[in-house]
């Protein structure tokens, strides 16, 4: 098959190009810090006037803790009683899943398509 | 197909130099990873408790040996810069290809931006000034590494060989410091990790777990981007590569067992240097110097290489055209992509002050999960198209489809470990590849040569 030859792309659209991948580059990053999609869900599960054996720690991790500078409970309870909550949101899994899944599909099958392409200028077609 | 005329683009006259040898791919691939072992592994801990992060430990150790297993064969018979971007630009296409150039950007790019974090954030915690912020630290690191980058990939790399083995050191040192054989006497496993806290979320917690766990091994596969700058690639990257994976396996075990036996999992889970933290603890003001100095040159090693593999990636997208090709000029003088080390040091610098630790590594563990997706589908594609026989492989991995099956299956369950905790993120971050790649396939790849995109010596694949 004929050798296909691209277009010659002008500088002004090489500028447009490398813009245009910084920007979609920091809508991917920096949007989800700016929502607060990004970072753990976790919370504070507070316990008033916290002691260590409330904060379930044997005296074998206090003596730690007050080596590590946390020389009563209170100053580590925010660290102890930050957790996770784990629960499954069914369609927001579902939403996930056929995201990644359609992402997946979509570039194998666009890829595939691109392949023969290369395949046949290569192999001439043969 | 759409016959254009045009003029073609100016062949490269500069070419990159073949100069590396095993141990710089060691070096390449430890440096990456190792700080993986001084900060971030242990966010599994938050996850899921002490013992979840031992069980990822070893688990996510299956993952990538199967990584490496997979990554060597076809790295030894496609050795070309950009690795495992060439792979994809053969064996599947071209848009799989600007995917796994992005992936492995964004994956290298987001380590460098949390190495750059840890070492700013470890001088301001040294030196207890509360006016201090890390961003003076974070400049100069990133700046100064990249500086070293454009300078050339032989004394790069070098410098990483030599900060790799003292950051190395300084685990084994605490590690026989704390008298492992001795529980009771420094390490107090048995009332640190209790079966009542082991597994505090239960079994939810371990596979929560996996996202951090990626972090004891993430980057190890970067070996395959000196490719084209190694100078026997079929022998030098499967030794490289594996020696690589098993002295991190080794570092990743004994980090666990001094830092779960010193520390009390909620603050295993919480601290950003657990390695330091557990030297603190010792009461050794010798111990906690080298561990304080153990993470510095982890994570200069580490943002090192991410910020060498990253603009290879970059370069090898210009010089094939999918994006402008002024990103492939090669220095005249020091034979290194230096447009793209530059282009890459801003992002670098810009996510570095907006972004917190945890944040960029999961960016960076997102990317790292989609190349492993991509990676355990295209060895089956590879063994399919060229049979075993039908072109000559440096390495040929046993076992074949295991590897590939189990790579599949936890990378899998990694998504949904993402899932818990951090779904939002992954949604976006997926949603973004699908845009670039709607503007790639639509747009893009008109101004790409077809043919030049198969440049190994190897038959017509099979069903084609």
């Amino acid at each position: 098959m004929a050798k296909y030859s691209p277009p010659e792309q002008p500088k002004g659209m090489q500028i447009f190009d490398i813009v245009f991948l910084i920007v979609a580059i920091f809508a991917a990053l920096w949007l989800p810090l700016r929502a607060g999609w990004a970072g753990a869900s976790k919370s504070i599960d507070a316990i008033a006037n916290p002691t260590w054996e409330s904060l379930k720690q044997s005296p074998a991790m206090v003596e730690q803790w007050v080596k590590l500078g946390y020389a009563d409970a209170a100053s580590a309870h925010n660290i102890i009683q930050n957790k996770f909550h784990y629960s499954i949101d069914w369609l927001e899994l579902i939403v996930m899943a056929a995201v990644v899944i359609g992402y997946f599909v979509f570039v194998f099958r666009a890829s595939d398509k691109e392949y023969r392409d290369v395949i046949d200028e290569k192999f001439n077609g043969k | 197909m759409n016959q254009t005329v045009s003029t073609p683009a100016p062949a490269a006259k500069v070419s990159l130099l073949r100069v590396l040898g095993p141990a710089h791919v060691w070096a390449l691939g430890v440096g990456i990873v190792l700080v993986g072992e001084f900060t971030g592994w242990n966010f599994s801990a938050d996850k899921g408790g002490a013992l979840a992060a031992l069980i990822v430990c070893w688990v996510i150790g299956l993952l990538y040996t199967s990584v490496a297993m997979i990554d060597s064969e076809v790295t030894s018979t496609v050795a070309a810069a950009g690795g495992q971007y060439a792979q994809a630009k053969h064996i599947v296409g071209p848009l799989m290809a600007f995917n796994v150039a992005l992936y492995l950007v964004f994956a290298y790019t987001m380590l460098e931006v949390s190495d750059a974090i840890l070492v700013g954030d470890l001088f301001v915690s040294r030196a207890g000034e509360a006016e201090l912020t890390r961003h003076g630290f974070v400049v100069f690191t990133i700046v100064l590494l990249g500086w070293l980058n454009y300078r050339g990939v032989l004394m790069t790399l070098n410098v990483n060989f030599v900060i790799t083995a003292l950051a190395y050191l300084s685990i084994l040192i605490l590690f026989f410091s704390v008298q492992p054989w001795s529980q009771g006497t420094v390490l107090k496993l048995g009332q640190l990790v209790t079966p009542d806290n082991a597994l505090p979320y239960g079994w939810i917690g371990v596979i929560a777990a996996f996202q951090f766990g990626i972090w004891y091994y993430l980057g190890i596969e970067g070996t395959t981007q000196a490719a084209e700058e190694v100078r026997s690639p079929a022998r030098s990257l499967p030794f490289g590569t594996m020696a690589g994976m098993i002295t991190l396996l080794i570092a990743a075990a004994m980090t666990w067992y001094v830092c779960a036996s010193l520390l009390p999992w909620e603050y295993l889970g919480f601290t950003f240097f657990p390695l330091a933290d557990a030297a603190k603890v010792t009461g050794s003001p010798a111990l906690e110097f080298l561990l304080f100095w153990g993470t510095v040159l982890s994570a200069v090693a580490s943002a090192n290489g991410c910020i060498n593999d990253a603009a290879r990636a970059w370069f090898s997208l210009g010089r094939d055209r999918y994006l402008p090709t002024w990103f492939s000029a090669v220095h005249p003088k020091y034979r290194t992509p230096y447009r793209s080390i530059l282009f890459l040091l801003p992002i670098a610098l810009a996510f570095a002050f907006i972004a917190d630790l945890n944040q960029a590594i999961t960016f960076s563990i997102l990317s790292g999960v989609l190349q492993y997706t991509f990676m355990s589908i295209n060895i089956m594609m590879f063994r399919k198209k060229w049979p075993l026989g039908s072109i000559r492989r440096g390495y040929t991995h046993p076992f074949h489809p295991l590897p590939a099956i189990v790579l599949f299956l936890l990378c899998a369950i990694t998504f949904f470990a993402i899932f818990l905790g951090f779904g939002s993120q992954l949604t976006a971050m997926v949603v973004f590849y699908l845009v670039v790649s709607l503007w790639f396939h639509f747009y893009r790849y008109k101004y790409v040569r077809r043919g030049d995109q198969f440049s190994m010596p190897w038959p017509k694949p099979q069903g084609y």
